[in-house]
Formats: structure tokens, C-alpha cells, sequence
């Protein structure tokens, strides 16, 4: 395949007093990707995003996007470039369809742009229901369709489903998967879920502490850092499992010492009845077990030692 | 471009007529201020005032109800009221009355305090009831319009609605918008940040404009209040106030991104301006060293200006001055204000 570079971040660096919110990132994005920006609050995912957006100068490194930098070509990037900040507000008192007129106004769209954007998004029954009133999930949509307006090579979400339940949030990746389908947009999208860097992006960037600390595909990154399956299991007694011996196992993360372990495996079967034998061979009664495949948030904490949505 | 500025515009018109609450501050309140004020200042043609007696047995005149000082045209009723030493004292304390009286043997002391003017009046009208003297001369009441407190009050509302209307029709806009990161939005499309603005100051031109008109005709029908001196030099008066409030109003809102913080810093700015300009009361009961400061604030030169337009009739020849001032406000202001305006 021919992969056209649309953003390329070379060697950036963003600092807020003490704290380095981004630490010399370098990073290509190519035509028609969707990538995910996963990490916990903090990871430096917004600043990374709003210096991509224009909105903060880099400290150090260069931005180019298309080919064009901020500093050159900031109202062909306006244009070339579709956003949603997190939780902006819109002015309470004007309609759905007010906000998307006013809006498609500085891109010199009309009424007609705005109807096809109710219709995308799925607000053409909310159209004339002043925003103070909209739920979490329409505002959220009514966002995404001013980030749409101008046909965005680029869209840049930062956070577009936080605080949704879950049927809201499939609305707005299904708005999303149609996109990638029928325009084949590039997206950058930051999130804690990981659920939504699954379903959603091809190619996942977890961040900590302003670095990547891994990326790749889902499964590349299973494969690289994953450790495939996983057992959670706990025990009425203590019990020191490293002493058996056992094969197969990766590795292992006491969350309650000598009682309760997470057990990372290559292979489920192999491991779990070997365990269970000889818990029961030494009388050691077990209370709770759990196992299933590994999630990016369990790659997350054996990485980290932390949940991805501290 | 005009797109986006008729689609500004346009919002901001809608967001100020979908709110109640804009409407009654800055349409109703001015008008009912003006009329409770106006009234109250200028239906004086009885005032009923209490006075306290203490002492020996009052002689007849100071007992019951009085009349006096009917050959000034501003004729007194007074309720005369037996009290004790210490009831009329507390009373004064209070506000319940501005002044007693002792009765001492033959004579009568007045007690006041000398730096009430009102009290100061009484005790004069008192002063010339009782001694039964009638001036030589006649004394002649000011009743020609443009000398009425209501002819002064009007300008200064007139003033006072441009302050308010830029400093949060404006001000206070920015600042929301702001922090609810909505302007940061708006930044990021390719949206002119002087179509922005510009969209503001127009939106308070027009609104303005109909506020003060709404005002001014209240006043001509209940008042009788007219324009003397040159109409069209007023409206270029009033599109400088307009412009040199816009800057201030731009001003105090280029930095902070929090309401609380943003309504101080406006109250602060108003409401120095509105104590100080002599919107109500004429500044020049201030002491001597602050009437330079007072007369250089915006509000002043606007108020005054418009009151010279109002009573003084006076033309666009007496306006270069105040005109000049107040767009040179608006420019310095609004020059700094857009250095240092956050956009994001």
C-alpha cells in the first residue's frame, strides 16, 4: 500500500511550569487511518492533541501536517482540519440548528450543509431545541457535526465519548465507523476507554506521563507486550504459587499478597489445571477465579501499575 | 465573511431577546428607575416631614400638623410630635427624623446635624415660620425644564445603559464564551477574530440604541424631557460611547476564563464608574482634588456630554471634545485589550 504521510510530529516537547505534559514525541499518521490516543487523565493526550489542533505551541520539535505548519498556513489548516475539544459548551439559549448555521457560517457553508449534518449525526429531530437542553450524548454528536462541517481531511477528537453511557457512545462510533468507510477521513482520537481504541483504530498509542509507552495494532500489541490470557484467582490461605514451578507462566502480579494473584499466560488451559491440582493437592481452598483474554487496560496495569482510568 | 458576521450578529440578538432576564436589566429596569427617581425628586409640591418637640410645653404653632414655607412654591408639612430627650435622639439616629426641637423658656434650640442638607432645610423653613418674618423679596421656584432633577437623571440612565450594555453585553460575553471554551472553538474554524469582534460592538450599537431610545421616549411622554441642542451630534456621541466602552468592556475581558473572577472585575469597573460619574448625584459634592479624576472618567464625559446635549442644547461644536476622548478610550483600550485577549 502507498501511505501517504498527513501529520508528522517530530521530536515535540510541552511543558506547564514543572510538569512536562508531552516529552519529545515523534509520530507519522498516514492517509485514512483512525488512531487512538489511550491513556489516563494526565498522560499528556489533550496538550499532545490541541498542539496538533494549533491551539499550543510546541515547546520544542515541529508540527507539520499535510505539509503546511501553524505558523505558515494557519487558515488553510483551519479548513483542512475538523475538531471537537473536550467538553466544550454551546451558547444555551440558540437551537441545534442555529449553532450549525452559525458555525457552517465561517466556513461559508449554508442551510444545505447543515441539513446534511442533522441528518449524519442524528440530531434532525433535535433541531430546533435550544443546546442547554440537549442530553450528554446529543451535545456530544452536535460537536461532531461542527467538526464535520467542512468535509475535514483530518478530524481530531479529544475525548468525544467521555462521560457516556454506552449506547450513546456506539452512536457516535457508529457515526465514526461511517466515516472511515465512506471518506476515508484520518482521525487521531484521544480516550480512556479502551474499548473504543478497540473497536474504533487500527493503530493505538498508549501514553503515560507524556511518552508513548507502547504501539501498534491491537494485536501487535498483545503479541508484543500482551501476555495472551490472563487468570485472576484467590485463595483461602496463602499460597506461594511461584514456588511450584510452574510453566507457562509470564508473569505474576500479587494484588493482595500470597491470596490473591493475576496470573499472565500464553495459554489458559495449560496452566489453569496444573494450578488448581495442586491447590488442591496442598488443601488450599480456592475462593474466586477469573480468567479470560487480556484487555488494553490489563496491558495497561502490567505496564504501569495503574487502572487507565485513574 | 458577511456571512458570518450577519450569523454573529444574529445570535447575539437571539440570545438577548430568549432571555427574560436581559430584557428586564436592560430595558425595564433603566425606565423604572428613571420613574421612581423622577418621582421622587420632583413631585415635591407638599413633603411630609416629622419633627420631634422636647422640653417645656410647645407653644401652638409647633403642634399637630403645620404647614410652612408656602411662599417658596415648595410648601412643607410637618407633623410635630412630643417626645423625650433621648426618644429624639435615637429617632435621629435611626433616620426617623432629621431634626428636634427644645423648647427653652421663650426661645427654641434646633438640634441637627449641620451637614444634612435636609436637615439644614427644615431647620431654615422652621426657622422663617416662627419668626413670623417675611422676606422682602420674593423668592422665585425653579420650574424650567432642563433645572428639574428628572432633566439631569435622564442623560446620566442614557450614560449608564451604554456602560452596562458594552461592559457585560460584551464583557461578560467574552468571558463566557471563553469558559465554556466555546471561543476556543470558534478560533479554531477559519472565522475572523474581527468579524468576531466586530460582531459585538455592532450588536451593541443596535441594542443600545433601542434601549436609549426606549428610555427617551418614556421620558418625553411621562417627563416632558426633550433634546435642545443637536440630535445628530448625539447619535455620533452615543456611537463613541458605544466604541469607547466596547474597548473597556474588551479590556476587562482578555484574561480571565472564570465567571466569579469576571463579574468582579465588571461590578469593579461599573460600579466605580457609576458612583463616581455623578449619574445621580452631581460630582461635585466630591472634595476638590477628585473632580480632575472624576471628570476624566469615560462615563463622565459621556454623561456630561449628553447633558449638555439635553439641557444645554448644545451642538456638534461643543461635542469634538468629548467625542474625541471617547473614541481615544475605545482605541487605547481596545488596543491593549486585543495584545493580551486569550483566545484560548
Amino acid at each position: 500500500m502507498n501511505k501517504t504521510p498527513v501529520i508528522e510530529i517530530n521530536g515535540v516537547s510541552k511543558s506547564f511550569k514543572d510538569v512536562k505534559a508531552v516529552n519529545h514525541l515523534s509520530l507519522t499518521i498516514y492517509e485514512g487511518e483512525y488512531v487512538a490516543l489511550l491513556g489516563p487523565n494526565g498522560a499528556g493526550k489533550t496538550t499532545l492533541i490541541e498542539m496538533i489542533e494549533g491551539i499550543q505551541k510546541p515547546d520544542e520539535g515541529s508540527i507539520a501536517i499535510l505539509g503546511m505548519s501553524w505558523k505558515t498556513h494557519a487558515q488553510k489548516l483551519h479548513r483542512a482540519i475538523g475538531l471537537s475539544l473536550q467538553e466544550t459548551r454551546f451558547i444555551d439559549k440558540i437551537t441545534t440548528e442555529e449553532t450549525l448555521n452559525l458555525f457552517g457560517s465561517f466556513y461559508g457553508l449554508g442551510q444545505r450543509r447543515t441539513e446534511e449534518i442533522l441528518d449524519l449525526v442524528n440530531l434532525k429531530e433535535k433541531r430546533k431545541a435550544y443546546t442547554v437542553t440537549l442530553s450528554g450524548g446529543q451535545k456530544q454528536r452536535l460537536a461532531l457535526g461542527i467538526a464535520l462541517l467542512n468535509n475535514p481531511k483530518i478530524l481530531l477528537l479529544d475525548e468525544p465519548t467521555t462521560g457516556l453511557d454506552p449506547a450513546a457512545r456506539r452512536e457516535i462510533w457508529k457515526i465514526l465507523e461511517k466515516l472511515r468507510s465512506d471518506l476515508g477521513t484520518t482521525m487521531i482520537l484521544t480516550t480512556h476507554y479502551m474499548e473504543e481504541a478497540e473497536v474504533l483504530c487500527e493503530r493505538i498509542l498508549i501514553m503515560d506521563k507524556g511518552q508513548f509507552i507502547a504501539q501498534g495494532t491491537l494485536s501487535e500489541l498483545n503479541a508484543k507486550h500482551g501476555e495472551g490470557d490472563l487468570i485472576e484467582i484467590s485463595f483461602g490461605n496463602n499460597f506461594d504459587i511461584e514456588a511450584l514451578g510452574l510453566s507457562g507462566i509470564k508473569k505474576l502480579n500479587w494484588i493482595a499478597p500470597h491470596t490473591k494473584v493475576q496470573i499472565f499466560v500464553d495459554n489458559i488451559a495449560e496452566v489453569l489445571p496444573a494450578v488448581i491440582n495442586s491447590a488442591k493437592t496442598k488443601n488450599i481452598k480456592i475462593e474466586e477465579l477469573l480468567s479470560r483474554k487480556m484487555t488494553l487496560d490489563d496491558l495497561f496495569i502490567s505496564m504501569t501499575g495503574r487502572h487507565l482510568h485513574d | 465573511m458577511t456571512k458570518s458576521l450577519y450569523q454573529l450578529i444574529l445570535v447575539h440578538f437571539k440570545t438577548f431577546f430568549r432571555e427574560p432576564g436581559i430584557l428586564f436589566w436592560a430595558i425595564l429596569f433603566p425606565i423604572l428607575m428613571a420613574w421612581v427617581l423622577g418621582v421622587a425628586f420632583s413631585n415635591k409640591s407638599e413633603t411630609l416631614q416629622t419633627v420631634y418637640v422636647i422640653g417645656a410645653a410647645a407653644p401652638e404653632q409647633i403642634t399637630g400638623e403645620k404647614i410652612f414655607g408656602t411662599e417658596t412654591g415648595n410648601p412643607f408639612r410637618i407633623r410635630f410630635r412630643e417626645a423625650a430627650e433621648e426618644e429624639a435622639v435615637r429617632a435621629i439616629k435611626r433616620g426617623i427624623i432629621a431634626l428636634y426641637v427644645e423648647v427653652r423658656g421663650s426661645s427654641l434650640v434646633y438640634h441637627f446635624d449641620p451637614h444634612n442638607p435636609d436637615a439644614q432645610l427644615l431647620h431654615l423653613v422652621l426657622d422663617r415660620g416662627m419668626s413670623g418674618i417675611r422676606s422682602n423679596g420674593s423668592i422665585e421656584a425653579l420650574q424650567a425644564k432642563g433645572t428639574r432633577y428628572i432633566d439631569f437623571l435622564i442623560p446620566g440612565l442614557i450614560a449608564l445603559g451604554i456602560m452596562n450594555a458594552c461592559l457585560w453585553g460584551i464583557g461578560w460575553t467574552l468571558i463566557e464564551t471563553r469558559m465554556k471554551k466555546l471561543m476556543r472553538r470558534m478560533v479554531a474554524t477559519p472565522m475572523k477574530l474581527s468579524v468576531f469582534l466586530s460582531s459585538h460592538i455592532i450588536t451593541r450599537i443596535i441594542l443600545g440604541g433601542v434601549e436609549t431610545l426606549l428610555l427617551f421616549v418614556f421620558a418625553w411622554l411621562y417627563f416632558g424631557t426633550t433634546i435642545t441642542g443637536s440630535v445628530p451630534a448625539f447619535i455620533v456621541l452615543f456611537v463613541a460611547g458605544v466604541l469607547a466602552f466596547a474597548g473597556i468592556g474588551i479590556l476587562t475581558a482578555s484574561r480571565t476564563a472564570k465567571t466569579e473572577i469576571g463579574n468582579g472585575l465588571i461590578n469593579a469597573v461599573t460600579l466605580t464608574m457609576m458612583i463616581l460619574s455623578g449619574v445621580f448625584f452631581n460630582y461635585h459634592n466630591f472634595p476638590d482634588w477628585t473632580i480632575p479624576v472624576i471628570q476624566a472618567l469615560p462615563l463622565t464625559v459621556l454623561a456630561d456630554a449628553i447633558r449638555a446635549i439635553f439641557i444645554e442644547g448644545a451642538g456638534f461644536a461643543e461635542m469634538i471634545k468629548p467625542i474625541a476622548i471617547l473614541l481615544a478610550t475605545g482605541l487605547v483600550t481596545f488596543t491593549v485589550g486585543l495584545r493580551i485577549f486569550k483566545w484560548y
